[in-house]
């Protein structure tokens, strides 16, 4: 029996049908959606931590190597990016304390996107050099380290006609059409899935699974992990500089550990080793906590006039927490486990459980 | 330029770190787990100061601090009930990301009910009061921090080396499944340590607030961090290396102050930090770990 | 057997972790289409000697050869300068290390005593990876899945040896879901995917019952006529060694204590004396 083309693909082609979907759905939603929906911010940010936090994926899922370092590739990213995308005519006023830019010219959206990618994957070279060396928690460590390196050095005074000092970057280029973001994002996480099912995925998988069986598979350790570590911070960086579009400013205190840790949640929610896991994660995560628990933090009275027991400012981020703390403490593998979503084996789930309930009727109708 | 009062501040906030480095290395020690909580555990219990002194007005301040302590100790002892010990047998990343969901919510429930402003830490008699040692005119916490921190180290390394309890730690560190099988209560190990964590937190807290004076949620991020760094220099999972770590810690950034880097003082710690490990990838102190074949 | 080519020469190997001395002046010779077995009692230092051989751990002192080409040669050096226990101290004065994968790709292949697969991954990908090494395909072209031709070839490589080793089968299954027998078969058939020409079986036999054993035999015979292998293997289960091995190295403590064909060495009684102890050792 030969298998044809609906056999072999029907996975694929029902995932990219469900691609197709999303896809549609945001362009109803920049087309039709109130200017003032809160759909256009929470969005954007939703595929910015969506690739943020599938390039991580990349790393400690795919790879195994647990780093902490993407606060600090994305920081490059997002500077970058900014510098380099200013109008010239603006320049003068977005570094008044120095006087002008080192960086005189203005470049398009999408040089701008690479370079800033670049620039993070060269850090991330350089600084691999030495610590890929280290195992497990020590790399998280070191990396961690590296990235508030990168965040204290770009706030000194001494790199002000570069980085603008402590000061926030703005008035680069930063498109609001939701579209945008989207489809960097795809493009980006299309590549990581071609990536991770290609032979150098599988090199990846071998050295998470076991190193030193994968070392006598004749896979070089070292030059395997710096691959990985480069193209994570790679993505990372672009990362970065949507985060920059996102927020219209880059200002070094956003670069934080807690938000590598945020990146972490996202990834450990969705499910270690599943890409669709990170972005529904990210989805759920960022649509939560930037619009669906906001009401909490708005004290609100009944129609009675009494206050609402608790709600107040400050309310959302505690409830959130405790959210989160359920999801980790009940489902230890996240949302997805290291499986990714497929429509075809959902709706085969779906019409069997169907189908079983008919076939249990006609069979008690017979019996009847 | 006289570096006296540079080296006896370095040395104050390294002890202060040291404190809360050994939190963290005990736990990563037993459980092989970075307790991203602890650092928010220190803000919570100075936090906690500040609450009492208020509303017991009349109580003397030693009291006070004695029942913080005491609380501190059993938030400390709770969350490893209620987050951690259901997952003994989930991978290490979940307890990891348990941790952090425990910071923040940690940090995000001071900053609920203080509204986020910060708060004014109260003066504690005899430690707050300016004395002058070795030519220096400081707080008394500043030259009592590093002696106090050594002092408990001392302690604990006594417990550790020389008591029955201190034996089923070094074998609960060494081999969890093992260390069961051969009778130790392992729960009860885990909490006897995460209590004395908690509670060299709470001691050091007092010693760094009273001269820091205002506290908000945040708080403890910092000292976290630098606390952790500390850890991870000294070798993480040996007690005298988090307090050697710490010193090395504290006193680099004083100096880094000295010669007009503060602005570089947290590049610096995180740059020898990486520099320490790239050297010793297990810390100064730390035992090498080899793969066995 | 003189006239046949030498594939692996180890020569004054010695390792030594801190004061102990696992290994102590191992010399030995693997020929071209022979079957070598080590044999020792528990804790001899075999595993540690075929760690040295396959580059996992680097000698103390001496050196290995592999096809006529050195691969791998030490001196006592740092700490090792005083501490050093061995013999033939100055005798080698270069530093030669080749890392596990780069010897992997020189055509040496291994296996693991506690079996070491790819937990995640099928069977079918577990052999699948060890086809990468041979790519050609670069980085980005990989990335993009330009490399069609090469992945098809890899694939189809694959799945030939699969069949071969009668693992087909079971190739969509989770690797670690195998039986036993079969996750020892998959080991080897991995080790095979990297084309060598000198295979090491550390253990094969461990944990199987006598008709596994038997068949294990069997398999080990076949694959040497199939894909013209030399083969050097550690094991305990004595019908095995004696049934398979042209020759066999016994070592005790690190040392060599004798060399021989199957039969020689088992009347041989400083080995008997290794297994069993002087009588006057027991109570």
């Amino acid at each position: 029996m030969r298998e044809t083309f609906w056999d072999k693909n029907k996975r694929t082609v029902c995932n990219l049908g469900l691609v197709a979907v999303i896809f549609l759905a945001l362009v109803a939603i920049e087309l039709f959606a109130p200017s003032t929906s809160m759909w256009f911010s929470v969005l954007r940010k939703v595929c910015t931590f969506s690739l943020a936090a599938v390039s991580m994926n990349l790393l400690n899922g795919f790879t195994g190597l647990f780093s902490l370092g993407q606060a600090g590739f994305m920081l490059l990213g997002a500077y970058t990016y900014a510098i380099f995308t200013i109008p010239s005519e603006a320049r003068v006023s977005v570094f008044r304390n120095y006087g002008t830019s080192v960086i005189d010219f203005q470049m398009p959206l999408i040089p701008a996107l690479l370079i800033a990618g670049v620039v993070a994957a060269f850090f991330a070279f350089l600084i691999g050099l030495p610590v890929l060396r280290l195992k497990s928690d020590y790399l998280a460590i070191a990396t961690l380290g590296f990235a508030e390196i990168v965040r204290g050095l770009v706030q000194l005074q001494q790199f002000g006609p570069v980085t603008n000092g402590p000061d926030p970057i703005n008035k680069f280029t930063s498109p609001d059409n939701v579209l945008v973001y989207a489809g960097i994002t795809g493009v980006c996480v299309l590549l990581i899935v071609l990536l991770i099912n290609s032979t150098y995925g599988r090199a990846f998988k071998a050295i998470r699974d076991d190193e030193i069986a994968a070392e006598a598979m004749g896979i070089n350790l070292a030059h395997h992990k710096r691959l990985s570590f480069v193209t994570s911070s790679f993505f990372c960086g672009i990362a970065g500089a949507m985060l920059a579009m996102c927020n219209t400013s880059v200002s070094a205190v956003t670069f934080t550990s807690s938000m590598t840790y945020q990146i972490l949640l996202v990834v450990v929610i969705g499910g270690i080793g599943s890409v669709s896991g990170s972005i529904l994660a990210a989805f759920i995560y960022y649509s939560s906590s930037e619009w669906w628990l906001k009401f909490l933090d708005v004290e609100t009275f009944t129609q009675a006039g009494t206050k609402v027991p608790l709600l107040g400012p400050g309310f959302r981020m505690v409830v959130f927490s405790v959210l989160i703390m359920i999801v980790v403490l009940f489902f230890h593998k996240g949302m997805l486990g290291s499986r990714e979503m497929s429509v075809y084996d959902g709706f085969m789930k779906i019409r069997r459980l169907f189908c079983r309930k008919q076939t249990a009727k006609t069979e008690g109708g017979e019996q009847a | 330029m006289n570096i006296v009062p540079y080296l006896i501040r370095g040395l104050a906030t390294g002890g202060q770190f040291a404190l809360v480095a050994i939190g963290y290395t005990m736990v990563y020690g037993i459980l092989k787990l970075i307790n991203f909580a602890h650092g928010d555990l220190f803000m919570v219990s100075g936090i906690l100061l500040i609450y009492l002194t208020a509303s017991l007005p009349t109580f003397p301040i030693w009291l006070s601090i004695l029942l913080m302590i005491a609380l501190t100790v059993l938030i400390g002892y709770l969350i490893e009930k209620c987050a951690y010990s259901p997952l003994r047998q989930a991978p290490r990343m979940s307890v990891m990301i348990s941790a952090i969901g425990v910071s923040y919510l940690l940090q995000n429930l001071v900053a609920y009910l203080t509204g986020g402003q910060p708060k004014q830490f109260p003066d504690i008699p005899v430690i707050s009061d300016s004395v002058v040692l070795f030519g220096v005119k400081d707080k008394l916490t500043v030259f009592l921090s590093p002696v106090v921190a050594v002092l408990l180290m001392a302690g604990l390394v006594f417990v550790i080396n020389h008591t029955k309890f201190g034996m089923s730690m070094r074998a609960v560190s060494k081999d969890f499944e093992t260390s069961q099988l051969m009778g130790v209560k392992i729960n009860r190990v885990i909490s006897i340590t995460f209590a004395i964590g908690a509670l060299l937190a709470a001691v050091g807290s007092v010693l760094y607030f009273a001269k820091n004076t205002g506290i908000n949620h945040l708080a403890g991020s910092t000292p976290g961090i630098k606390a952790f760094i500390a850890a991870v220099v000294g070798g993480i999972g040996s007690v005298p290396g988090a307090v050697v770590g710490a010193l090395i810690i504290g006193v680099v950034e004083s100096l880094a102050k000295a010669v007009g880097l503060s602005d570089f003082s947290d590049v610096i710690s995180f740059a020898l930090l990486i520099f320490i490990l790239v050297i010793k990838p297990t810390g100064l102190f730390g035992e090498k770990t080899t793969e066995k074949v | 057997m003189s006239e046949a080519k030498n594939v692996l020469h180890v020569e004054n190997v010695t390792m030594q972790f801190g004061g102990v001395v696992a290994v102590d002046n191992l010399t030995m010779d693997v020929n071209e289409g022979e079957i070598v077995a080590l044999i020792g009692p528990n804790g001899a230092g075999k595993t540690t000697a075929f760690n040295v051989i396959t580059g996992v751990y680097e000698p103390t002192n001496g050196a290995i050869d592999f096809e006529g080409k050195r691969i791998i040669e030490n001196k006592p050096q740092g700490k090792m300068k005083k501490l050093y226990a061995g013999q033939n101290n100055g005798v080698y004065t270069s530093v030669i290390r080749k890392t596990p994968d780069c010897l992997t790709r020189l055509g040496m292949a291994r296996t693991f005593q506690n079996i070491r697969l790819f937990k995640s991954m099928t069977v079918f990908d577990n052999v699948l990876t060890a086809k990468h090494m041979r790519r050609t395909s670069n980085y980005f072209t990989a990335m993009l899945h330009l490399n069609g031709k090469e992945e098809a070839a890899m694939r189809q490589q694959t799945l030939d040896l699969l069949t071969l080793v009668g693992l087909e089968d079971v190739k969509d299954e989770l690797a670690t879901s195998l039986p036993y027998g079969k996750q020892r078969k998959l080991e080897i058939a991995r080790a095979l995917a990297t084309n060598p020409t000198l295979l090491l079986l550390d253990e094969p036999a461990a944990g199987m019952n006598p008709q596994e054993t038997v068949e294990l035999t069997e398999f080990i015979r076949y694959i040497r006529e199939k894909f013209n292998l030399t083969i050097l293997l550690i094991e305990h289960h004595m019908n095995l060694v004696m049934d398979i091995s042209d020759r066999i190295y016994v070592i005790d403590f690190g040392k060599e204590i004798c060399e021989g064909t199957p039969a020689q060495v088992q009347s041989d009684p400083r080995v008997i004396e290794a297994y069993l102890g002087v009588a006057e050792d027991d109570e």
